[in-house]
């Protein structure tokens, strides 16, 4: 059976290049960077390349790169060290609702430690508004977290002008940029960025190893206590071989980046037109045009995400769904809900995100096989044809879920 | 994740569709928790003889619907009464411990279509 890969925003395959560059500190070179000796020697050397080459990428100074183990882990100690470190400033902390878990759940539970956080809502595209993010500073604002690309919708923020409105405001920046490295420009000088997290395994390095951007300067107080490891900003030792790994993937994304992203889009697009004019009663979730290259998720009205997954699955085809079946709660989406996506849409949603190994027969594949399922699904729903909903229309919106 | 029986239940569902002219019908389920399911029945001398089903739901609601309708055909009343949202997940071979609030839809619509039934067969 053909095996087709449409969840690259979930995790991507380890790409060959990176795989050869890493293997080495699997084998001979062992060493613990941190040790004086030989075989620390040449390993130490090797961290250090890496993040020249992360660095590149971000266009900042290696010295602003903290390697950690994964997203979740920078969006957390930009979170929590910002607060303890700006404790005595205030404790007020500016978030959407759209952000992924690792920044909400982190918000909800410094909630409780105290401190009091606003959640911006989104427009119907998932879009902010940034006059209300403005009006949200206050005197006590010590952060605004919004996330560079959402990771379900695809959908980017004005991340530029929001880096203007925070360092109008004197107010800290912090971004989760795990789905926008290597898929957009992520320069953290033109953007105005004080905080930037990304993981190593959404761009083709191993999983285990992500980065944490700190612009010089910046307060922050370690999550991980501990050896003196990457100038005291976090402790542990070094996954050495994933953190050449991820330097070897930033510089292929910087060499490849703008080809690559082009010929996805191409590719993606092919795969919306190709749904939209195949499949009726489609709802696209996400803004229409400014959204990541690769990203496209749609809802199918009146059938549920994970029969539909579970059916793509059987025809060798990975993607992921908005469902409360996948999430393993009775709620979907928290993102489709606050874009005020109608609920049993937001159960249909399905995201298709494709990368740089998708090809256009890979497309056409899944055009093929997917209207058929659709409609089995369909004729198997007492929602279809029954006359109670009429969806895929915009009043067809309730505002809470 | 899902047992063979589940799967085979929700690529091949049974019974799939609507009875017309039907002596029972029963809903349950929330469209607004992703699952809804809907059962058709027909009734000759006290024992079911079809029974049909819609559902809107993943694939621990649409297997179990399935299931529900050939556990009860040919089954009396008093007996499809009997039928346990626990005996149609045991049928399945179970279901993911976090999904077996969908199972309980299945007995509960059948039960629903049976109530509809007794209330417009006097």
């Amino acid at each position: 059976m053909k095996r087709i890969y449409l969840d690259y925003n979930a995790t991507t395959p380890v790409r060959p290049e990176v795989l050869e560059a890493l293997l080495p500190y699997y084998r001979d070179q062992f060493g613990n960077p941190s040790s004086v000796h030989w075989a620390g020697r040449q390993v130490s050397g090797a961290v250090e390349k890496a993040r020249e080459q992360v660095a590149a990428l971000l266009n900042c100074s290696p010295a602003e790169i903290v390697f950690v183990s994964c997203g979740t882990e920078a969006d957390n100690t930009s979170l929590k060290g910002t607060v303890d470190a700006l404790k005595g400033k205030g404790n007020h902390i500016i978030t959407t609702t759209v952000e992924h878990p690792a920044v909400l759940e982190t918000c909800r539970y410094l909630e409780k430690t105290g401190c009091r956080v606003t959640y911006l809502p989104v427009d119907s595209d998932g879009m902010l508004d940034l006059d209300e993010l403005e009006g949200a500073i206050t005197p006590e604002t010590i952060l605004i977290s919004v996330m560079w690309a959402n990771n379900e919708t695809g959908t980017i923020f004005p991340i530029e002008q929001i880096g203007a409105i925070a360092k109008r405001h004197g107010v800290r920046f912090h971004t989760d940029a795990v789905q926008a490295v290597g898929k957009l420009d992520v320069d953290v000088q033109k953007h105005n960025v004080d905080l930037l997290a990304l993981s190593g395994h959404k761009l083709g390095a191993p999983k285990g190893v992500g980065v944490l951007y700190v612009r010089r300067g910046t307060r922050l107080t370690p999550f991980m206590h501990g050896g003196h490891q990457e100038r005291n900003r976090r402790a542990g030792t070094h996954n050495v071989a994933a953190i050449v790994g991820l330097g070897k993937a930033c510089e292929l994304a910087m060499a490849e980046r703008e080809s690559t992203c082009a010929r996805v889009k191409e590719l993606r697009d092919r795969l919306e037109r190709g749904i939209f004019a195949r499949v009726p009663q489609v709802k696209l979730n996400g803004h229409p045009a400014e959204r990541l290259a690769n990203t496209l998720n749609v809802s199918f009205a009146w059938i549920e995400g994970e029969s539909l997954l579970l059916n793509l699955d059987m025809k060798g085809i990975a993607a992921s769904s908005g469902s409360a079946c996948t999430s393993g709660s009775l709620e979907p989406s928290h993102v489709l809900g606050a874009m005020c996506v109608e609920v049993t849409l937001a159960h249909s949603s399905t995201r298709f995100s494709l990368g740089p190994d998708t090809t256009v027969e890979d497309v056409d594949y899944v055009l093929e096989v997917l209207p058929p399922i659709v409609q089995r699904l369909r004729d198997m729903s007492p929602l279809y044809n029954c006359g109670k909903v009429d969806a895929c229309e915009g009043c067809d919106t309730v505002k809470k879920l | 994740m899902y047992s063979e029986k589940v799967m085979d239940h929700f690529s091949n569902p049974r019974n799939v569709g609507e009875i017309e002219n039907p002596d029972g019908v029963g809903e349950v389920g929330n469209a607004s928790c992703g699952d809804i399911m809907k059962i058709f029945l027909k009734v000759e001398n006290d024992v079911i003889t079809d029974v049909k089903f819609k559902t809107f739901g993943c694939g621990a609601a649409i297997a179990p619907s399935s299931m529900v309708t050939e556990m009860a055909i040919g089954k009396t009343i008093e007996e499809a009464l009997a039928l346990s949202n626990q005996a149609v997940a045991e049928a399945l071979d179970g279901l993911p411990a976090q999904k077996m609030h969908f199972s309980n839809l299945a007995a509960d619509s059948l039960h629903e279509a049976i109530k509809n039934y007794r209330a417009t067969h006097p």
